[in-house]
C-alpha cells in the first residue's frame, strides 16, 4: 500500500494533463469535473494511507517510498522520495481534503468565466506542487514543490490578467516570495555544507548529535524561516498576501489561506529537531509569529474589503502558529493549522459567496442584511466566524488555546507572548463579528441593480461550504485537551515525529507528569480570561456595528493619527516602496540601465560586431574573386613550405 | 656527343618556354610551346625513355596542341593588349615569386651533384616499347585500366561542357 | 667529358618549371594559362625521368605515361571549360572572370 503512495500526487498532475490536452475545447464544466475527481481520488488514497499507517504501531510510523535516483553528482545524491509520516499524513490529508472542497465550489463559482479550463489547470498543478511539498523526504524535493506552489501562487493570484492591477498583485507576490525562497535556497546550501546530505532523516539524525545552540543551526534556522516567512507572510514578508487577494476567490480560499501559506509551517514543524537545537532561532519564530498576528489583527480592524479583512485575519492566524512551533509545541502550531485550514477556507468561500452574490463588490461598507437573502452563507459564515474567535465548541477553540497555553507554559513560552496572543485573539473576534455585522446585519446599502441581482449562491458552492462548517464544528475535537477532560489524540497521534525533539529538550513525550493540578488550574484560568476577552469584543463589535450608530466614525476622529495609520496599513507597503522599490528602480534605471546596459554591454557588444564587421570588410578585399591572385598566395605557400624543409 | 645534345635540347626548352611564356599572341605561344616539347622529347630520348620519347611528341606535340590551336582559332582571341593597374602588382610579385621557386629549385636540384652519377654513353635504362608494356600490363594493370577510364570520363565532360547551351549571363 | 652530371637535367626541369610558375602567375590569357601549366607538368616529367635513369627502374618513365593520360583529359576539360566561360562571359582573361570575389 505504502509503495502506491506516488499516487496522491500523480491523481492531479494526470487531471492537469488531460484537462491540458482536451479541455481547451470543453465550453461547459467538465474540466472543473475532471479536476475535482482527480483530487477527490487523491483524498481517497489519502484516506486509505491514513488508515495503513494507523495501522503501523506508533514509534514505526515513518515510511520512506523511494522512487528513483534524481540527482547523483559526487557526493550529492538526492532521490524523489516520500517521507509518509503523521506530519506529512497530516498535510496530505488536509491539502487533498480541502482541495477537493474547494475544486467543488470553484466549479460553481468560476462557471462561465473564459479561463475555466486553465483555472482548473493551475488548481491541479497547484495540488501536485503542494503534495510534492508535503511529501518530499529531502529539502531539494521539497524546495521544488516549494517553488511549484509560488508559481502556481503567481498565475493563480494574476489570473486575471487584464486587469492590470491583478497582474501587478502577481508580480509582487512572485518577487516578495524569491525574497523568501532565497532564504530556503540559502539554507539548504548550508544544511547540504553542513551534513552532506539533504536528506530529512540523516540531517535530522545527524543534527541531534549537535549540541544545544550550535551556530551553524541557528544559521540554518534562520534561515529556514527567512523562507517560511516569505511563503506564509510573516512580518516584514507579510505584504503580498493582501495583495494576493486579487485572485478568483477560491484561489484565496485554497492557496492563500488553506494550504500553501501554511506551508512555512509545516517546514519549521519538518524541522522541528533543528530548532529544538537552536534556541535563539526558535525564539525569534515565535516572536516575529507573535508580533504579525498582533500586528495584522491591528489591520484588519480598519480594513471595509471583506477579502482584505480575511487576508489580514490570515496573516494574523499564521503568526499564531509560528508562536506555536516557535516555542516548541510543534503539534499545537500543526493543530491550529489545520482547524485554520477548515474555518479559513469556509470564510473566504463563503465571503466569495456574498460577492458572488453582490455582483463582485467587496466593498463592506455597501452590504449589510445580507442575512435573511443568503441564509446558508449565513449560516456557515457565522460557524466560520465562531470558529476563528475561538468560541468554546467550535475548532478554532481548541487549537487557539492549546497554542496560547503553550506560549505561556511551553518549551520556550514566556507570558508576554501570552498576552500578545491573547490580544490579537480579542482584536481577531471584534474584526470577525465588525465582519458578519457589516455584511450580514442591518440594511443592505448597495445600489438598486445589485440589489435586484442578490440571491443564495447554487447549491454547488453551499454544498463545500456545508461540509466545511461542519469540519469548524468537530474538527476541534480530535484534540480535546486533558484539561478539558479529552486525551488529545491529535497530539499523540503526532507525538512520534516530534520525539527527537522531546527527548533533547529532556522532556517526556506528553507533558510532565508532575505539577499537573497546578498547571490544570493555570490553564483554566487562562483559557477563562481569554474567553472572558473574546466575548467582551463581541460585545464591543456589536456595539459599534451590530447596530445603526456613529460610534465607528466617532473612535475614528477621536484616534485622528493613529487610526489613519492603521487604515493605510501602517503605510509599510509605502515604506518599502520608498526604500526599497523605488531607489533600486533608479538605480536600475540611471546606472543599470542607461549606463551599464546600454552603455557598458550594448555598447562592447556592439563595439565587437562592429570591429568584427570592419575587421570583415577590410579581410574581404583579399577575396578578389581573381583566381591568378590566389595562385600567387597558393605560390607563396609553396615558397615558405620549401624555406620550412629545407632551411 | 651527348653533351652537345643536351646543352642544345635543354637551351631550345628553355628559350622557347620563355617565348611562349612572354609573346602576346596565343598562337605564338603554342607554337613555342610545340618547340619545347620537342626539346624535351629529345631529352627524353638523351635519358633513355625511347617509348616516352615518341609518345611526348605524339600526344603532347600532336593531339595536345593540335587541341589548342583548334580553341584558340574558335575563340578567335585578340592579341592581349591593354594591361589594368591592378594588374602590375599581381606581375610584379608573380614574376618575383616564380624567380625564388625556381632558385629554390635550382638549390635543390644543385644540392645532389655529388651523389647523382653522370650520365655516360651507354644508356642506363632503357625505356623500350617492351618493357614498358610489359610492365603496364603486368605490375600497373590497374591504374592503366583507371587511366582508360579516366580518359573516357575527360572525354564525356570535354563533350558536355563545350556542347552544352549554357544561357546568356545577365 | 662525352658524359654530363644527370642532375643537369633536374636543373633544366627547375628552371621550366618555374617558368611555368611565372606563366601561370603572370599571363591573363586562360588558354596562356593552360600551357603554362602543361609546360610545369612536362618539367615534373623530366624529373620522373632522370630519376628513372638514376635508379635504373621504370616506375619513374611508367609515372610519366600515367601523367601524360592524366594530362590529356586535364587539357581536355580545361579547353572546354575556357570554351564555356567564353561563351558565357565573352572573354578567356581570367582577371576579368571574378565571380568568386567575396
Amino acid at each position: 500500500m505504502f509503495d502506491l503512495v506516488w499516487l496522491i500526487p500523480l491523481f492531479p498532475l494526470l487531471g492537469l494533463i488531460i484537462n491540458a490536452l482536451t479541455g481547451w475545447k470543453s465550453a461547459g464544466v467538465r474540466p472543473g469535473v475532471i479536476a475535482s475527481a482527480a483530487v477527490g481520488l487523491s483524498f481517497a488514497a489519502a484516506v486509505a494511507l491514513f488508515f495503513e499507517l494507523l495501522r503501523l504501531p506508533a514509534a514505526d510510523r515513518l515510511v520512506e517510498v523511494p522512487l528513483f535516483k534524481w540527482i547523483a553528482a559526487g557526493a550529492l545524491s538526492t532521490e524523489i522520495a516520500f517521507q509518509i509520516d503523521p506530519l506529512s499524513m497530516v498535510m496530505i490529508l488536509v491539502v487533498t481534503g480541502v482541495s477537493f472542497i474547494i475544486h467543488i465550489y470553484a466549479i460553481g463559482y468560476m462557471h462561465g468565466d473564459r479561463g475555466f479550463n486553465r483555472f482548473f489547470i493551475f488548481l491541479n498543478l497547484f495540488v501536485f506542487a503542494m503534495l510534492i511539498l508535503v511529501t518530499a523526504n529531502n529539502f531539494l524535493m521539497m524546495f521544488i514543490g516549494w517553488e511549484g506552489v509560488g508559481l502556481c501562487s503567481y498565475l493563480l493570484i494574476g489570473f486575471w490578467y487584464q486587469d492590470d492591477y491583478n497582474a501587478y498583485a502577481g508580480r509582487k507576490a512572485f518577487v516578495v516570495n524569491r525574497i523568501g525562497d532565497f532564504g530556503f535556497l540559502l539554507a539548504i546550501f548550508l544544511i547540504y555544507a553542513t551534513f552532506r546530505t539533504l536528506d530529512f532523516t540523516e540531517v535530522f539524525s545527524q543534527a541531534a548529535a549537535m549540541p544545544i545552540g550550535a551556530g551553524v543551526l541557528t544559521a540554518i534556522a534562520l534561515l529556514l524561516f527567512v523562507g517560511a516567512a516569505g511563503k506564509s507572510a510573516q512580518l516584514p514578508l507579510y505584504v503580498w498576501l493582501p495583495d494576493a487577494m486579487a485572485g478568483p476567490t477560491p484561489v484565496s480560499a485554497l492557496i492563500h489561506a488553506a494550504t500553501m501559506v501554511t506551508a512555512g509551517v509545516y517546514m519549521v514543524a519538518r524541522a522541528n529537531v533543528i530548532y529544538t537545537l537552536a534556541p535563539t532561532a526558535a525564539a525569534v519564530v515565535a516572536i516575529v509569529g507573535a508580533l504579525t498576528a498582533l500586528y495584522a489583527a491591528t489591520i484588519g480592524l480598519t480594513q471595509f474589503d471583506i477579502k482584505r479583512v480575511l487576508a489580514y485575519s490570515t496573516i494574523s492566524q499564521l503568526g499564531y502558529m509560528f508562536i506555536g512551533v516557535g516555542v516548541g509545541a510543534f503539534a499545537a502550531g500543526i493543530f491550529h493549522l489545520m482547524t485554520h485550514a477548515f474555518f479559513k477556507a469556509l470564510l473566504f468561500m463563503a465571503a466569495g459567496s456574498v460577492m458572488h452574490a453582490m455582483s463582485n463588490q467587496t466593498d463592506m461598507r455597501i452590504m449589510g442584511g445580507l442575512r435573511t437573502k443568503m441564509p446558508r452563507t449565513f449560516w456557515t459564515m457565522l460557524i466560520g466566524t465562531l470558529a476563528i474567535a475561538g468560541i468554546p465548541g467550535f475548532s478554532g477553540f481548541f487549537s487557539k488555546d492549546e497554542i496560547l497555553w503553550q506560549a505561556w507554559s511551553g518549551a520556550h513560552g514566556a507570558p508576554w507572548l501570552w498576552l500578545i496572543g491573547a490580544v490579537a485573539a480579542a482584536l481577531t473576534t471584534f474584526y470577525m463579528f465588525r465582519l458578519i455585522f457589516m455584511t450580514f446585519f442591518g440594511t443592505l446599502r448597495a445600489d438598486d441593480k445589485t440589489a435586484h441581482h442578490l440571491h443564495e449562491s447554487p447549491g454547488v458552492m453551499t454544498w463545500p461550504l456545508i461540509i466545511l462548517a461542519v469540519l469548524s464544528l468537530i474538527g476541534g475535537y480530535v484534540g480535546i485537551p486533558a484539561v478539558l477532560g479529552g486525551s488529545n489524540h491529535f497530539e499523540h497521534f503526532l507525538a512520534p515525529v516530534f520525539a527527537a525533539s522531546a527527548e533533547l529538550r529532556g522532556v517526556a513525550a506528553h507533558g510532565g507528569a508532575e505539577g499537573h493540578a497546578t498547571g490544570h488550574s493555570l490553564e483554566l484560568l487562562l483559557m477563562g480570561i481569554v474567553l472572558v476577552l473574546v466575548l467582551f469584543s463581541l460585545w464591543l463589535a456589536w456595539r459599534y456595528y451590530g447596530r445603526k450608530s456613529d460610534l465607528p466614525a466617532r473612535t475614528a476622529a477621536r484616534l485622528g493619527g493613529a487610526y489613519r495609520l492603521v487604515f493605510n496599513k501602517y503605510y509599510v507597503d509605502e515604506f518599502y516602496d520608498a526604500v526599497i522599490a523605488r531607489p533600486l528602480h533608479r538605480i536600475s534605471e540611471s546606472a543599470l540601465w542607461r549606463f551599464i546596459d546600454v552603455r557598458i554591454i550594448d555598447g562592447s557588444i556592439n563595439g565587437t560586431a562592429a570591429l568584427i564587421g570592419a575587421g570583415a570588410r577590410a579581410l574581404s578585399a583579399l577575396q578578389t574573386g581573381v583566381v591568378q591572385n590566389y595562385a600567387l598566395a597558393f605560390v607563396f605557400g609553396v615558397i615558405a613550405l620549401l624555406v620550412y624543409l629545407f632551411v | 656527343m651527348i653533351p652537345i645534345l643536351f646543352f642544345f635540347f635543354a637551351g631550345l626548352a628553355i628559350a622557347s618556354a620563355l617565348l611562349m611564356v612572354t609573346h602576346k599572341n596565343p598562337v605564338y605561344c603554342a607554337i613555342f610551346l610545340i618547340i619545347t616539347f620537342f626539346a624535351l622529347a629529345g631529352l627524353y630520348f638523351l635519358l633513355g625513355a625511347q617509348f616516352l620519347s615518341v609518345v611526348q611528341v605524339i600526344i603532347y606535340a600532336g593531339a595536345i596542341m593540335v587541341l589548342f590551336v583548334f580553341v584558340i582559332m574558335l575563340l578567335n582571341l585578340s592579341e592581349e593588349v591593354r594591361l589594368p593597374a591592378g594588374r602590375r602588382l599581381q606581375s610584379g610579385f608573380g614574376i618575383v615569386f616564380a624567380a625564388i621557386l625556381g632558385v629554390q629549385l635550382l638549390v635543390i636540384a644543385a644540392a645532389g651533384t655529388r651523389v647523382f652519377g653522370r650520365l655516360s654513353g651507354d644508356t642506363p635504362v632503357s625505356g623500350t616499347v617492351e618493357r614498358l608494356g610489359a610492365a603496364l600490363f603486368s605490375t600497373y594493370l590497374y591504374p592503366f585500366e583507371i587511366a582508360s577510364v579516366l580518359l573516357l570520363t575527360g572525354i564525356v565532360g570535354a563533350i558536355i561542357l563545350g556542347s552544352k547551351k549554357l544561357p546568356k549571363e545577365q | 667529358m662525352n658524359a654530363i652530371p644527370l642532375n643537369f637535367f633536374l636543373l633544366v626541369a627547375a628552371v621550366l618549371f618555374a617558368i611555368g610558375v611565372a606563366g601561370v602567375l603572370v599571363r591573363r590569357n586562360a588558354l596562356v594559362i593552360l600551357m603554362s601549366i602543361e609546360l610545369m607538368l612536362n618539367a615534373v616529367n623530366l624529373t620522373f625521368i632522370t630519376f628513372a635513369a638514376k635508379w635504373q627502374a621504370l616506375d619513374g618513365q611508367l609515372f610519366v605515361f600515367f601523367i601524360m593520360a592524366v594530362a590529356a583529359a586535364e587539357v581536355a576539360v580545361g579547353l572546354a571549360v575556357i570554351i564555356s566561360v567564353f561563351r558565357l562571359r565573352g572573354t578567356v582573361h581570367v582577371d576579368e572572370i571574378n565571380l568568386l570575389k567575396g
